[in-house]
């Protein structure tokens, strides 16, 4: 070990105070009362309340439904983009990426007004379209970039000893594309299932989701409920995180 | 043929993505306060942003000047630290190396709000007054492994004979570093500050969280404290064409260059 490994010194110091310390604080306060005393009633209250429960619920269904809608319109996309005999042109990459880098708050506000003025009543419907709206390029992107580096030659392999074009693509390309899809999952389902301020525009405020709740109860001052829904929301998200380790390649990381 | 229903897909979905943007674009050119009403074209909101001549733009070009500020400081902050970081965890070997590299990813995996409430309870815990202060921090924590992460395989592809080599050669470590460590890393450090920008440009949740109560506003928590109110600012049409015509035209110019590079090399 040399002596410039302590260079990353501040910076451990750092993550042990900026990282570590408010997680660990999470944990804490999901366990006190508003006195400082050790209580378990902060996930009584979160499990028999049918409303929080049914927020819970929706949240989920909604962050599934839309990464499954993203998988399903943003899979076709991005196959046709890295394919050079479909797609010869850069702009149209740039096009899908670009929404990424624009503040999502104004791209929500902006579909919410475009509903608004086709009269369209806001409710599931809108805020699931919304939210495609929002999260489609975080699918494309991803699967885009493995389909592009991927060696053509596998494909080509597979077509010299007698597949279909379908064989192909179901028994070659997509089974090496799932690195892709993984992390396109975890760029949709995550954000979704925590989102607070796109889901009370895309709805004007009739539906709730998770996040909704968390924001609510922390800005009311009701820190240790609102710290014990962080809790449930951070182990729901630790076990999306599993399934992408599961199927990475042991190399993955910054290691 | 194939081709043809192919193109026609990417462009109808192209299309249907960008739908509401160019609506809001469109009605830029109109006075009306409500969107979606044309009361005939007017660049009267283009003129009103620049010269602040409207009811409640103070607070929306100061808050605009906080959100380029805020990332400005959060950027070149996180840049520095976490070249220093990155270049310490490229020398680090087994344990220690995995559990920085973990934590490294924390802020990462987190969704915004739990990066949001968990910096909010530190700030309460350790009794530090909210303000701009917590914001910078917060925002340095969530940009800085963005830096690490563009910096580390810089070092990787460096042949470390050449820093080496250097210091042989009687350059004294800080030289070595000035002269032969930080151009190699130069890349990755430009690409790391750009990622960090806009992260912080982007961010809502955790200044949402971290910014107290004394009325700090980005424009992020600017434009949903006034979508709540019912009704956008007008001015806020304008400005939204502004920002996404100059991220078409740099990132539309970024790739040209990348690909016309990636061709030259080709050849």
């Amino acid at each position: 070990m040399t002596k410039r490994s302590t260079w990353a010194l501040p910076y451990a110091i750092f993550l042990v105070l900026f990282v570590a310390l408010p997680l660990i604080l999470i944990i804490l306060y999901a366990f006190q009362d508003g006195s400082g005393n050790f209580t378990f009633g902060n996930f009584t209250k979160f499990f028999t309340d049918t409303d929080a429960i049914e927020t819970f619920a929706l949240s989920l269904e909604v962050a599934i439904e839309n990464t499954a809608l993203c998988i399903l319109l943003g899979y076709p996309a991005a196959w046709i983009l890295a394919n050079k005999n479909l797609n010869r042109s850069a702009v149209t990459i740039v096009l899908f990426i670009m929404p990424m880098w624009i503040n999502a708050l104004m791209r929500t506000l902006a579909t919410a007004e475009l509903f608004h003025m086709l009269g369209v009543q806001l409710g599931k419907g809108t805020l699931l379209v919304g939210m495609v709206y929002d999260y489609l390029p975080f699918m494309i992107y991803p699967i885009y970039n493995i389909l592009n580096r991927m060696d053509k030659s596998y494909a080509e392999a597979a077509q010299d000893l007698g597949a279909t074009p379908w064989q192909v693509f179901w028994k070659v390309q997509v089974p090496l594309s799932m690195p892709g899809v993984v992390s396109g999952i975890m760029m949709v389902f995550m954000p979704t299932v925590s989102t607070f301020a796109i889901s009370e525009f895309l709805t004007n405020n009739k539906i709730k989701l998770f996040g909704t709740i968390i924001q609510e109860n922390i800005n009311s001052s009701m820190w240790n409920y609102g710290a014990a829904l962080s809790l449930v929301m951070l182990i729901i998200i630790g076990i999306t995180s599993l399934l992408q380790d599961n199927k990475k390649d042991v190399s993955g990381g910054i290691v | 043929m194939k081709r043809f229903f192919a193109q026609c897909y990417i462009w109808i979905l192209l299309i249907v993505l960008y739908a509401p943007i160019v609506f809001i674009a469109v009605f830029s050119f109109t006075e009306s306060k409500v969107l979606g009403n044309w009361t005939g074209f007017s660049t009267k909101l283009y003129s009103n942003l620049f010269t602040g001549n409207m009811q409640g733009t103070g607070s929306l070009m100061h808050a605009i000047e906080n959100t380029v500020i805020i990332a400005l400081i959060a950027a070149t902050v996180s840049t520095i630290l976490g070249t220093i970081a990155a270049i310490g965890i490229h020398n680090m070997r087994g344990r220690a190396k995995q559990a920085i590299a973990f934590m490294n990813n924390i802020p990462m995996l987190n969704p915004d709000i739990i990066t949001g409430v968990s910096l909010f309870l530190l700030f309460v815990f350790l009794h530090i007054s909210q303000g701009y202060v917590t914001v910078v921090l917060a925002h340095i924590t969530f940009c800085t492994p963005y830096v690490v992460l563009s910096v580390l395989p810089k070092l990787t592809q460096m042949n470390p004979n050449i820093y080496e080599a250097a210091l042989d050669l009687g350059a004294t470590p800080f030289q070595a570093l000035k002269k032969v460590l930080i151009p190699m890393l130069k890349p990755g450090m430009i690409s790391g500050f750009i990622l960090a920008f806009t992260m912080s440009l982007d961010d809502f949740a955790v200044t949402f969280f971290t910014r107290g109560t004394i009325g700090l506003d980005t424009l992020s928590t600017y434009i949903y404290t006034d979508a709540r109110k019912g009704g956008l600012t007008p001015e806020l049409r304008p400005m939204i064409t502004i920002m996404f015509l100059g991220i078409l035209l740099l990132l539309i110019v970024i790739n040209m260059r990348k690909i016309r590079n990636t061709n030259n090399a080709v050849k």
